[in-house]
């Protein structure tokens, strides 16, 4: 059997997308009435929640506060049946905690925390269905539930993933073009101002590609706002009906 | 933009692992015929004919396209592959089974889809919305395909029928799956069988031939009689092997004896590494070169491999009861030590079919139209081809590819593919030639040709970067006369500070060349050019071999230049490697070099240049020697070609004059200078050259025959060597020195490519070099490209990939290089002998005279020095009484009826083309003197009939 072919002569993907296509994205803001904020979002199959706490006091030791910002402080965990093998330990593992951190580089870059010093914002997300761009989906997630929260951003934070195939780059990797050993480079965006909020890769990539990648990357990135934008236009529209009763 | 509107999930079990992937249907995805409005020409590259006229079927005489099934292009690719057949639409799912059964075939229709002139196109029906098909509840993966290629048939004609109503353009099915037909002919789609449709082709009936015979109808004149036993199933022959009752092996036929085999054994164990297969039941259909699992048989049925030659002769299908006669023939005079392991093919793991180059044994029945086809290579079997064009295949050199091999045939079954010409044209051998050798030949592929430069070409400011501009030096080329591929030039000039620059300019085919695509995929599958008698097969396609990377005179051109700066006693004081432009001065022959630095009146730049270059490669080449390095010698000819004709009028042995030297010295220093910078740079990953040093024993001849003439040869280093070969000199006999370099050739290791990581002894024996590899003929091998690719990554110049640094792909590419460098030398042999045949058919019988080179049981080897010739006079013949032959294996020397041979005697032979048997022409050679009663032949001027040596030979004895 020969393996799959990623890309084909009339420039398909496997599952039917051109390269710089992105999968279907579904999302909807404020799913939880208990948090300050709260998000789910589809892309494709994968589907990530992601609910915000705060700005509120520092919880647990006060040592941790800071003079002149907020703590944001990001908890990463996936559901044991979101891949297709079961996993065994939902969150906490070095994967988990490695997620954990770059979401928070991420939101550190994008939330004005100076606004809100000594205090801390929590983010919790959790991946429902994994299917390739995991962390592209959580960044997506936790903009909406930060919007949601009502805490100032610079800006939304779009993340798309891009590979490079065959001299092709493709935008938004499902899981399958992951498992397939290529290139995986992941972007966090801030669309407005066109700043890397994060910018993750560790398989080796010619400089002379990088490029490329990086450019698709960043026009999937763009997508993915207009897209959030209008989710977010949609979804502050239907709470000014609410609020108009 | 997304496109898609319906979202469904492909769901795929296996195992207890449940993958979920999505499956998006576009409405983007063009038909692929130009001028559809409705699709409005959503497709780039190759797509069908907007009024495909000239397929006239009688089946179906409006204008259509095709739409074969996956069962039709797996069998029937010779036949699309056909010029006469294009508008062919392949659908995506099509494809993808191809792509899974079959790598080679999924190839070729890659190769014929991106050809513009064919037609073909790829229509992504799985993605389409129209035409995506769900696998049903109870439907297998098969039966689902089946459907979806029905469906969008059925799409096709709807879609082609809104497109324009008037003009009737229609898809045909090509099915040969009898129930798909029916089914498709029932939901109104013209469905046809693949030998129905061609057969239809009324202008093309040439096309009928190249049909694979599959068809099980096809096989009835058969006796209904089975004469094999069934192979095992895959899974069976895998448990077998694993539990020992199996051994898995490549079976190699014997080239003697049709009914007899040996299965070379897979692995380490020491005892059954050859195991016997005789008998025609026992072989069951195993081909030569196919891997096979055998059974061992018990050891009372164990037998010797027979002496008899054994020649399949029979026409007839069933005389297999005479074939049981052969095999008791097999089994006389059995001595038990002789006794080997013996088994019997219980079925084949994978079977190695390729081509067979060969000829048609026309059928006795004159309107027969399946025939008999015999294979150049003795050892296949015969092949029942099905034609109607026997007649004209009689007499002609054809290709061959078998089909199956029933178990009831006493044959394969194959079809014809080609036509290659008439037996002895020039050109038809010269095919054969190539195609037995596996060199490849064909004519570089449209994918190929679209990664070289676009014409008009110029050197542009890009190209300038990382390069320097060495045009203002004076340099020059200097190459045999006639070479249009030239990827060496020279300079030389004299520095401010009194010391030489000599620099050694390399045509920089690696800036062409990138890495990955097409044509370099195709130049590192060629691996060298192949140089023949009168004939070239590039590497790389002509326009850059013989143009652009061609470093002619007073054009600029790139080139990757080594320069050193040395001392007038030749001292390599510094190195540098850089990419270059360079403008060549003059393009010289070596005989135009020479004249140039003889002649006292010319100064000019290039001329002291040469002289310069000239008399530092003098010390190069006397230090080298000093070294160790070995002066060898072979025969080498050139024909002399007929201007007109093309054939050999005459042959000579090749010149060697000290520009030849000259230019060598600079090579062989370049190539050792990058060899230590590659090294330096990537010590795991340089691809080297090495020659090993012989082991002592391949020395046991040279020393005995040295020693019969009063010489002594070391032997134990190459220094050694070389100097005890510079002192063997025999005032009486001049040639003897000659002889003996010839012998010592014969005695040395093939030199290889290999990965620097995978080896640790890196020495090259002949030339006295630690380190060596090749670097200075980017135009002709592939070796140099990647040698260029590591060095100008090394120096900066250029960017490195992931298969640049990969040990084991780099191992692999070696193997292959070294593979195409031994079957290229193989072919230029074959191609010399073939000349020779060709030239002594002009000439008639001649005599000549001869030294011995080896002494043998029943033979001798000699070698004519003028034509630079070697044949073997045998003294044992069949059908004739044996002459009493005495070998004396320590001299070595034979005794024929009283007279003796050994080893550089001066003989006189008489040399005849022996056309006896067709397929097979050879030169044999026959003793003149000394006179020995009964085996010499009379020396006579001779004008006898060429044709029939073989009769005249034995009138002369009578």
């Amino acid at each position: 059997m020969a393996g799959l072919e990623l890309l084909s002569d009339q420039g398909y993907r496997v599952d039917g997308r051109r390269a710089g296509e992105l999968r279907k994205i579904q999302a909807r803001m404020g799913v939880f009435a208990q948090a300050d904020g709260s998000a789910y979002i589809e892309q494709g199959n994968t589907k990530a929640l992601a609910v915000v706490y705060g700005p509120h006091e520092i919880r647990g030791s006060r040592s941790r506060a800071l003079p002149d910002r907020a703590l944001v402080n990001c908890q990463y965990s996936s559901a044991t049946f979101s891949t297709g093998e079961r996993k065994r330990r939902p969150h906490g593992d070095r994967k988990s905690c490695e997620m954990g951190l770059q979401l928070r580089q991420t939101f550190e870059a994008a939330i004005l925390t100076q606004l809100h010093p000594r205090s801390q914002i929590d983010i919790y997300v959790q991946v429902l269905q994994a299917d390739g761009g995991t962390y592209a989906a959580c960044v997506n997630a936790a903009t909406l539930a930060v919007l949601d929260a009502g805490i100032p951003m610079r800006d939304f934070v779009c993340a798309c993933s891009a590979g490079f195939v065959d001299g092709t780059a493709l935008a938004d990797l499902s899981h399958v073009e992951e498992a397939a050993g290529g290139p995986q480079l992941a972007l966090a965006l801030l669309p407005a101002s066109g700043q890397i909020a994060l910018l993750e890769m560790d398989a080796r990539l010619h400089e002379d590609h990088l490029e490329w990648v990086l450019e698709a990357a960043a026009q999937a990135a763009r997508d993915v706002h207009t897209l959030l934008d209008r989710v977010v236009r949609q979804h502050v529209h239907e709470a000014s009906i609410m609020l108009g009763d | 933009m997304l496109k898609s509107k319906t979202f469904l999930k492909k769901t795929r079990t296996g195992g207890v692992l449940k993958i979920v992937r999505e499956h998006y249907l576009r409405d983007d995805i063009g038909c692929g015929a130009p001028g559809c409005a409705e699709c409005g020409g959503a497709h780039g590259g190759p797509a069908l004919e907007p009024q495909p006229q000239d397929q006239a079927s009688s089946l179906w005489p409006r204008p259509h396209y095709l739409l074969p099934d996956t069962n039709v292009l797996l069998h029937q690719i010779d036949v699309l592959e056909d010029p006469a057949i294009r508008n062919v639409i392949v659908l995506q799912t099509v494809l993808q089974e191809v792509r899974n059964r079959s790598a080679p075939v999924y190839k070729r229709i890659r190769d014929v889809t991106n050809n513009q002139e064919k037609h073909f196109y790829t229509f992504t029906n799985e993605h389409h919305r129209e035409t995506y098909v769900e696998q049903e509840q109870g439907e297998n993966a098969n039966d689902r395909n089946d459907r979806a290629i029905r469906v969008a048939a059925k799409w096709y004609n709807e879609h082609l029928k809104k497109m324009s109503a008037e003009n009737q353009l229609q898809v045909v099915f090509i099915t040969n799956d009898r129930k798909n037909k029916e089914k498709a002919v029932e939901e109104g789609i013209p469905a046809f069988t693949c030998e129905e449709y061609i057969k239809s082709l009324t202008a093309n009936p040439e096309l009928i031939d190249r049909l694979a015979c599959l068809s099980e109808e096809g096989n009835e004149i058969e006796s209904g009689k089975i004469i094999f036993s069934e192979h095992l199933a895959l899974s069976k022959l895998q448990q077998g092997i694993k539990s020992g009752v199996y051994l898995q092996g490549t079976f190699r036929a014997s080239r003697e004896n049709y009914l007899e085999a040996t299965v070379w054994i897979h692995g380490d164990t020491e005892d059954n590494k050859e195991i016997i297969v005789q008998g025609l039941k026992h072989l069951n259909r195993a081909v030569h070169e196919d891997v096979v699992a055998v059974e061992l048989l018990p050891k009372s049925q164990w037998v010797a491999p027979s002496s008899v030659v054994l020649q399949d002769e029979g026409q007839n299908e069933d005389d297999v009861e005479r074939e049981e006669e052969r095999e008791h023939m097999l089994k006389t005079a059995i001595n038990e030590k002789m006794l080997k392991p013996t088994g019997r093919v219980v079925g084949i793991i994978k079977r190695n079919w390729r081509p067979y180059c060969g000829m048609l044994s026309k059928s006795d029945i004159k309107e027969s139209r399946r025939h008999l086809f015999t294979p150049a290579d003795k050892r296949i079997p015969r092949i029942r081809i099905e034609t109607r064009q026997a007649s004209a295949l009689e007499g002609r050199r054809i290709i061959v590819a078998i089909d199956g091999w029933p178990r009831n045939s006493r044959y394969p079954n194959g079809h014809f593919v080609k036509n290659l010409g008439d037996v002895g044209e020039k050109e038809t051998e010269t095919e054969v030639l190539l195609l037995e050798h596996d060199v490849p030949h064909q004519p570089f592929s449209q994918a190929v040709l679209s990664f070289l430069p676009k014409m008009p070409w110029s050197i542009t400011e890009n190209d300038m970067k990382n390069r320097e501009d060495l045009r203002h030096l004076c340099v020059c080329s200097v190459d045999p006369p006639g070479c249009t591929d030239i990827d060496d030039a020279l300079h030389c000039r004299e520095l401010k500070n009194g010391n030489l620059e000599v620099g050694v300019h390399i045509a920089d085919v690696s800036h062409f060349i990138r890495p990955g695509n097409a044509l370099d995929q195709e130049s590192a599958r060629r691996g060298t050019t192949v140089y023949l008698c009168e004939k070239r097969i590039d590497m790389v396609p002509e326009l850059l071999s013989s143009n652009l990377c061609s470093l002619r005179c007073d054009v600029d051109r790139l080139a990757f230049s080594c320069i050193w700066e040395m001392s007038h006693n030749a001292e390599i004081l510094k190195t540098r490697f850089t990419k270059s432009v360079i403008n060549s001065k003059a393009s010289l022959t070596y005989a135009e070099a020479q004249m140039r630095i003889d002649s006292a009146t010319m100064n000019d730049d290039i001329t002291t240049s040469l002289r310069g270059l000239n008399k530092l490669a003098k010390i190069l080449k006397k230090g080298r020697i000093e070294k160790g390095a070995l002066t060898l010698s072979s025969p080498e000819v050139r024909f002399h070609m007929d201007s007109e004709t093309h054939d050999p009028i005459d042959l000579q042995t090749k010149e060697l004059r000290e520009t030849n030297s000259m230019v060598e010295e600079f090579m062989l220093l370049a190539n050792i200078s990058v060899a230590k910078k590659i090294h330096e740079e990537f010590s795991e990953h340089a691809l080297l050259r090495k020659h090993p040093a012989p082991p002592p024993s391949n020395y046991e001849i040279l020393v005995k025959a040295a020693k019969s003439k009063n010489l002594e040869i070391k032997t134990d280093t190459a220094k050694s060597l070389a100097d005890s070969l510079d002192r063997a000199e025999s005032p009486a006999f001049p040639y003897l020195n000659t002889l003996l370099r010839i012998l010592a050739t014969r005695c040395m290791m093939q030199a290889v490519y290999f990965c620097s990581g995978m080896d640790n002894d890196f020495h090259h024996y002949g030339l006295a070099s630690p380190i060596y590899t090749h670097f200075t003929s980017p135009i002709r091998r592939y070796a140099d490209i990647i040698v260029h690719r590591l060095l100008a990554v090394a120096i900066g110049a250029d960017c490195t990939y992931p298969e640049l640094t990969d040990k084991h792909k780099l191992a692999d590419i070696c193997k292959n290089l070294n593979f195409r460098h031994k079957m290229a030398q193989y072919a230029q042999r074959a191609s010399v002998a073939f000349h020779t045949q060709l030239f002594f058919k002009s000439k008639g019988i001649v005599s000549e005279e001869a030294y011995i080179l080896f002494v043998r049981k029943n033979a001798i080897v000699v070698l004519i020095p003028k034509y630079g010739l070697e044949g073997t006079v045998f003294f044992e013949e069949k059908d004739k009484p044996k002459p009493q032959l005495i070998y004396d294996d320590e001299t070595p020397s034979l005794k024929v009826e009283g007279m003796e041979f050994h080893v550089f005697d001066k003989v006189k032979v008489k040399i005849m083309l022996d056309s006896s048997n067709l397929q097979h022409q050879k030169i044999r050679m026959a003793l003149v003197e000394p006179q020995i009663p009964g085996i010499s032949v009379p020396d006579e001027i001779s004008n006898v009939d060429v044709n029939e040596p073989e009769e005249k030979r034995r009138k002369l004895k009578k």
